[in-house]
């Protein structure tokens, strides 16, 4: 029971990398990014040709899949996403997805779609015992663990004690005003989305081993994103952490106790949940109107 | 448009097109199966024009309804009897009856949350008919329905003239129906609530149960679609599910047109046609194409990609917003 | 549907407010938007509710049609509690409100929109067949309202491409279409060029006596010369009322508007 709730913890750990720059994205200019996947899939199979291709030790080759990663974002984010921002949602959607289907086929014709190992470092593998095999913690997953809390801790630190915080906080709730403070919403929209990308990639490069990793991924997890930021709201860091947390240790449990319906669970309580609170679990307009 | 009175050229080119169309299987056996697909999938661009052109509703899992259609006709078939006309209604019937229960969780919440649970429902289902497979065949598919004749008279051939007429028959019959319905009282108020719901509830229009039923509506037109494809295929699998069948109906509307009765068939076809002409040629890729096309009609907006020429179609596909 | 609702016949030489508020309260969070506001509208009344800019007028209006739910309090429409209503309801019983900002069917003309909201009000709403345009007493009253509302001349064009003056007059048209016995006129005249602006002065003051009129504007010449009673709104809560020369003599009421610069009383 108790390593349930440990992986259950990790897999929540990973799910809020990957979708926390998606949250402040539609947060911030309300654009709905489905692609967002697409960068964390970008992210895994940049970490698989650094260390196997290039031979980069495996803790460089997710800090160069997170800064390549951004990289792309904030090119894609100029060229491509700026335009949108002003667009409508089903313009938004039809785009993003598009922008999926392309990825994936583009993976599927670069490298095929067979699923792509990480081979991690000896001192990454194995696991710990505790209590009789009560709880055991695969050393990975603890790593995990590890360097999402301090990437948790990290953003909340930037939103509340810097300066960039401030202003993409004021951005987040209204832009409009932000501008006419004198804030550079534009900038801050453009770096934001450039980190969040590269946290997609970090989480990307991370969860190759635990999620699995094929040309699919931007689909198959595409969901799992979406509701990361719809249960988790999009006005704190907390709310999606949240959100993933539960999602993680739901999704674990779920799969573990009733092996037989699988995602089901899963999918049916966060449907149920959105039905009680349409507007998520945390945020603040209370349990909509 | 609402308060048109003089039809007949509409109605003159739209018969014409059927004409055409129900000469085809007949013209061109070959073909025939590829007809029947078309008007299926016809119907359910169709169906989802209700839905997002007429409700304003962006759904990214309306293979959900199509999907349980599917398996809904395709199971009784298979176990309770073979008439096909029943087998419609049932598939008809379930999925009107899921897509009422799930408009409650379209009526709140905002874009992304209904983008969200709608493509959450489609999986769900997916899992359902996955892990059930002593049911529903899982991963293999459901084989083994024997359609028995339609009217009790036409057998339903191998080359598929009878089953493409069939479909044809039900689109157009589905066809006249929403045509009758979204120019009525009712179709205008549907059109006032997806222009502007807070003006619209103003005025006096229940907008929850408009919204509830241009949903169950579009439900129950996607379950025909996916009855037909079962009947007239002879299978199910569970790409009836997938997130690319809701992609791909969401890219035929758009290349029609939403918000006007015709634009999911005229999409449909095109995207048809499309796809047999690209799928010739690189079949692997096609996805990657259909992407870029996607990407294309978000950047530069429907009208500039698909209408360059002259916007001769009236109710402007800008409308959905 | 016309009203359900007979109005309770007290048996006073007063005749019963039309419309009622009772110790309305609105919290958003911590603030306090609405604060114990009873208000009460005579039948056939031309009232209107004024305030500085953040008083919660367009709050109060919400909270009256039930856009926004209360907090506590209860709102009474022909002396029945309607502080659970949902907005449509509302409507149907004689309660309309306007938009400060024109609220339009973007897609449609001025002629389908008023014809489908008088298709809806006549209780064609639901019907799934036929064609507003054979409804010939629907198109009769809509062409009429068109006509009144001096918007004949751009029936067919898309809302959307309306003149921004033609906007507010088809955003008053659109309440009217509705029958209202209480009409609520969210600054009715806000934003619109002076050229176009004697065009809606007349049709308000057109408009069908019997109808009781709440009026929330900035605007203090359109304030003194339509209304014969005056509340004056401030943070919330109910600061003076009366006919508008008391008002415009209150000292109170001069200190809120001079206060904020925005007084130009007669």
């Amino acid at each position: 029971m108790p390593t349930l709730v440990f992986d259950g913890i990790a897999y929540g750990m990973l799910l809020f990398i990957l979708a926390v720059g998606l949250s402040v994205t539609l947060g911030l200019m309300n654009f709905i990014n489905l692609a967002h996947g697409a960068f964390a899939m970008l992210g895994g199979y940049l970490t698989v040709a650094f260390t196997q291709r290039l031979g980069v030790p495996f803790v460089p080759a997710i800090l160069l899949a997170f800064l390549a990663t951004g990289l792309v974002g904030a090119v894609l984010e100029r060229l491509l996403y700026r335009p949108m921002y002003q667009r409508s949602h089903l313009d938004q959607v039809l785009f993003s997805i598009g922008l999926v289907f392309m990825s994936v086929a583009a993976t599927d014709w670069l490298v095929g779609s067979q699923q792509q190992n990480i081979h991690l470092p000896g001192w990454l593998q194995g696991r710990s015992e505790f209590g009789e095999g009560a709880l055991g913690m695969g050393h990975y997953r603890l790593f995990i663990i590890a360097v999402c809390a301090l990437l948790v801790l990290g953003l909340q630190a930037i939103l509340s004690r810097t300066r960039f915080g401030a202003r993409l906080r004021a951005s987040v709730d209204d832009a409009r005003v932000a501008a006419g403070l004198g804030i550079d919403v534009n900038r801050v929209f453009s770096l934001t989305f450039a980190v969040g990308s590269g946290l997609a990639g970090l989480g990307g490069a991370l969860g190759a081993e635990v999620l699995g990793l094929d040309p699919s991924f931007p689909l198959k997890f595409l969901v799992y994103f979406l509701i990361v930021v719809a249960v988790g709201g999009t006005s704190s860091v907390t709310g999606p952490l949240l959100a993933a947390l539960l999602l993680g240790l739901a999704d674990v449990g779920g799969k573990y106790f009733i092996p037989k319906l699988g995602a089901f669970i899963v999918y049916a309580l966060i449907i149920a949940l959105l039905l009680w609170r349409p507007n998520g679990l945390f945020s603040r307009g209370g349990s909509g109107r | 448009m609402l308060l048109a009175t003089d039809r007949w050229r509409e109605r003159l080119i739209v018969g014409f097109l059927f004409a055409v169309a129900f000469g085809l299987p007949w013209l061109m056996p070959s073909r025939a199966l590829f007809v029947a697909e078309t008007a299926s999938v016809a119907l359910f661009a169709l169906s989802l024009d209700l839905v997002l052109g007429y409700a304003g509703i962006v759904s990214l899992g309306h293979a959900a309804f199509f999907g349980v259609g599917a398996y809904a006709a395709g199971l009784f078939a298979k176990l309770v009897m073979p008439d096909p006309l029943t087998g419609l209604a049932v598939g008809i019937a379930v999925a009107a009856l899921m897509g009422l229960a799930c408009s409650l969780t379209i009526l709140r919440g905002s874009d992304l949350t209904r983008i969200m649970v709608t493509l959450a429902l489609s999986l769900l289902l997916y899992e359902l008919a996955n892990r059930f497979d002593a049911i529903t065949g899982g991963a293999d598919g459901l084989q083994g329905m024997a359609m028995g004749p339609l009217l009790g008279r036409f057998e339903f051939d191998l080359q598929g003239q009878v089953p493409a007429t069939y479909a044809l028959a039900v689109l157009f019959l589905a066809l006249l129906l929403v045509q009758w319905v979204v120019r009525s009282p009712l179709g205008a108020t549907l059109l006032a609530v997806r222009d502007n719901p807070l003006r619209a509830a103003a005025v006096g229009i229940p907008v929850a149960s408009r919204l509830a039923f241009a949903y169950a509506f579009g439900a129950a037109l996607a379950g025909a679609a996916g009855a037909l494809v079962a009947q007239t295929s002879g299978f199910v699998s569970l790409e009836v599910f997938s997130i690319e069948r809701s992609a791909d109906v969401l890219l035929m509307l758009v290349i029609g047109g939403a918000g006007w009765v015709y634009g999911g068939v005229l999409g449909a076809v095109a995207f048809k046609v499309l796809n047999e002409l690209v799928a010739g040629i690189t079949p692997q890729y096609w996805t990657f194409w259909m992407g870029l096309f996607l990407l294309a009609i978000g950047l530069l907006g429907r009208e500039r990609v698909l209408r360059p020429w002259a916007l001769w179609q009236r109710p402007s596909t800008k409308a959905v917003r | 549907m016309g009203s359900l609702a007979a109005p309770f016949d007290k048996g006073s030489a007063v005749s019963a407010p039309v419309l009622r508020t009772e110790r309305l309260e609105k919290r958003f969070g911590g603030i306090v938007a609405t604060d114990s506001v009873s208000l009460s509208i005579a039948p056939g009344a031309r009232h209107a509710l004024i305030g500085p800019n953040g008083a919660g007028k367009t709050t109060l209006v919400n909270l009256l049609t039930g856009v926004l739910p209360v907090s506590a309090g209860a709102v009474y429409l022909d002396e029945v509690d309607i502080t659970r209503l949902p907005v449509h309801r509302r409507v149907a019983r004689g309660m309309v409100r306007t938009f400060q900002i024109s609220q339009l069917f973007r897609s449609l003309s001025p002629r389908e929109t008023l014809a489908l909201i008088v298709g809806q009000q006549r209780g064609l709403g639901r019907r799934w067949w036929g064609s507003l345009a054979r409804e010939a007493s629907v198109i009769e009253r809509a062409d009429q309202l068109l006509e009144q509302f001096r918007l004949a001349s751009v029936r067919d064009v898309r809302t959307d491409q309306l003149a921004y003056g033609k906007r507010r007059l088809l955003e008053i048209a659109i309440a009217l279409a509705c029958e209202p016995r209480v009409l609520l006129l969210d600054e009715p005249v806000a934003g619109v060029p002076a050229g176009e602006r004697e065009e809606i002065l007349q049709t308000l003051a057109a408009l069908p006596a019997q109808v009781s009129i709440l009026l929330i504007e900035h605007d203090m010449e359109l304030v003194f010369g339509f209304s014969r009673f005056i509340t004056v709104l401030v943070n919330g809560s109910v600061l003076a009322e009366g006919e508008p020369a008391a008002i415009a003599a209150d000292p109170r009421v001069k200190a809120v508007y001079l206060g904020s610069g925005a007084g130009h009383t007669p």
